[in-house]
């Protein structure tokens, strides 16, 4: 319980780079709307490493970039990833003594929460997405999560030493 | 023992503090992202916050796309020498066409300036013409947007209209001090003034999409509108210029009981596979001074600035 964790910021800023490499690589035609949410998965590994390190304000903040980078209305992005993440840092120390089919499924109601705040704020906008596979990141999430949060993990393990 | 309990209680303390001001962080960063939504959706206050925050991401487009480019390169320079020589083939004879069509209409410009000199107007000048590349970068998929490698730098403004080789791909509605951003004519917020190059008939080409056919609306249902019609530009609204091609007419439903025509267009653009834009400059300025200086000649009498520019709005109109 009393382990310290250490936090190598090189590591954060190399992943967050990736994280948004990531949602920045473009997809074929057919995969467009199945890219993961890869920089909310990021972040979520990182509250859960570090919960009192990270605040929800610096998950506010790669949000808004991600809007400026996507596009989109400015404090859309950044709204969801606010209220997702708040909500998974309370929820962090619960979800921690979870095993992983479980934790993956937890990912996929915070991933569904996540774009469905989205949706909401397209809808009151109008400019709501033409084809249902507008949810299919929601899945694809799930299953990309225990890939990052291992190799993080280890990652960070590795080079805090 | 009296050291622990201590220890532990500003501990917790101290959690409880981090617990009230994550919660109060929250808050107002909920309410702030609100007002932002609602200020970036209603004005365009916000642009300045915009471009800041685009500046920050530039780098990070740049270095997503140049590895793809650099890919797409190397496949191209590792293709065989018969590909190549027919391709370069290809090209030759395309280019002997061009420059056939080149000369006439050279010539037909030559007419058209000495007509429109008859009849007294303002010759249409084309703009300087500037290449730039679509970024191989993903955006939303909700909206059809690309992002360009030029940017405030290189002269790019905003409403700039864009074209590939074949037609109107869209406008930019954002410039960075590298990149901008162009919104394609299949974007939902796109509309663009047209016109039926076969009956002159003049309408309004809307989006509905990535990989939809834009619409014509308020066409009525007796007007004469035919599969296969070509839409151009019509120039007025004046954020085009007049007579790039828009799209062909793909399908005319006339539904009884309904005031307009159902009219699907197809973009002529080629929206998913051009990488290399022109960024047309209408250079507004000098198009004044040409025809203030056309007028000057033509009444070879003193005319006052005022009566000018009144004329020039006319002329616009």
């Amino acid at each position: 319980m009393n382990e310290i964790k250490r936090i190598n910021y090189i590591i954060l800023f190399l992943s967050l780079l990736l994280g948004f490499f990531l949602e920045l690589l473009p997809a074929p035609t057919w995969a467009v709307w199945l890219k993961p949410e890869w920089l909310l998965l990021i972040i979520f590994f990182w509250i859960l490493h570090t919960p009192s390190k990270l605040n929800v304000g610096f998950a506010w903040l790669l949000g808004l970039l991600l809007d400026a980078m996507k596009g989109a209305l400015l404090g859309e992005h950044a709204l969801a990833m606010l209220i997702v993440s708040f909500l998974f840092l309370k929820l962090h120390r619960r979800f921690k003594l979870y095993p992983m089919w479980q934790q993956c499924g937890f990912i996929f109601l915070f991933v569904l929460l996540y774009q469905f705040i989205i949706f909401l704020i397209q809808g009151i906008i109008g400019q709501l997405p033409q084809s249902n596979l507008y949810w299919g990141p929601t899945l694809t999430s799930l299953i990309f999560w225990p890939w990052i949060y291992i190799l993080l993990r280890d990652w960070n393990n590795k080079f805090s030493k | 023992m009296n050291q622990s309990i201590s220890l532990a209680n500003e501990e917790r303390a101290l959690l409880f503090k981090h617990k009230a001001a994550t919660a109060w962080r929250f808050v107002i960063l909920f309410l702030f992202s609100i007002i932002l939504m609602m200020y970036d959706h209603r004005s365009h206050q916000t642009e300045k916050l915009r471009t800041s925050l685009t500046t920050v991401i530039a780098p990070l487009q740049f270095s997503v796309s140049k590895p793809i480019e650099i890919l797409e390169w190397l496949k191209s320079s590792f293709s065989s020498h018969q590909k190549l020589a027919e391709e370069n083939t290809n090209l030759k004879s395309q280019l002997l066409l061009q420059r056939a069509e080149m000369q006439k209409s050279i010539s037909l410009q030559k007419e058209n300036k000495q007509l429109r000199a008859l009849l007294r107007s303002s010759s249409t000048i084309e703009g300087s013409v500037k290449v730039a590349q679509i970024l191989a970068v993903s955006l939303d998929p909700f909206l059809s947007q690309v992002v360009l490698d030029k940017g405030k730098k290189y002269g790019v403004y905003l409403g700039q209209p864009v074209l590939d080789s074949t037609g109107l791909m869209g406008q930019v509605i954002q410039v960075g001090v590298l990149t901008s951003r162009v919104m394609l004519v299949t974007d939902s917020r796109s509309a663009i003034p047209v016109q039926d190059s076969r009956t002159g008939i003049r309408a309004i080409a809307i989006g509905s999409g990535t990989n939809r056919p834009l619409m014509l609306i308020n066409v009525p249902q007796t007007s004469d509108v035919q599969v296969g019609d070509e839409l151009i530009t019509s120039g007025l609204g004046l954020n085009f210029p007049v007579g790039y091609p828009v799209g062909i007419i793909q399908k005319v439903q006339n539904r009884p009981g309904q005031h307009f025509a159902t009219i699907l267009v197809k973009p002529s653009a080629n929206l998913e596979k051009s990488r290399q834009v022109l960024l047309v400059n209408e250079n507004t300025e000098a198009e004044y001074d040409e025809a203030k200086q056309q007028l000057k000649d033509i009444s070879k009498e003193k005319v006052n600035e005022e009566t000018i520019r009144r004329s020039l709005g006319n002329m616009h109109l």
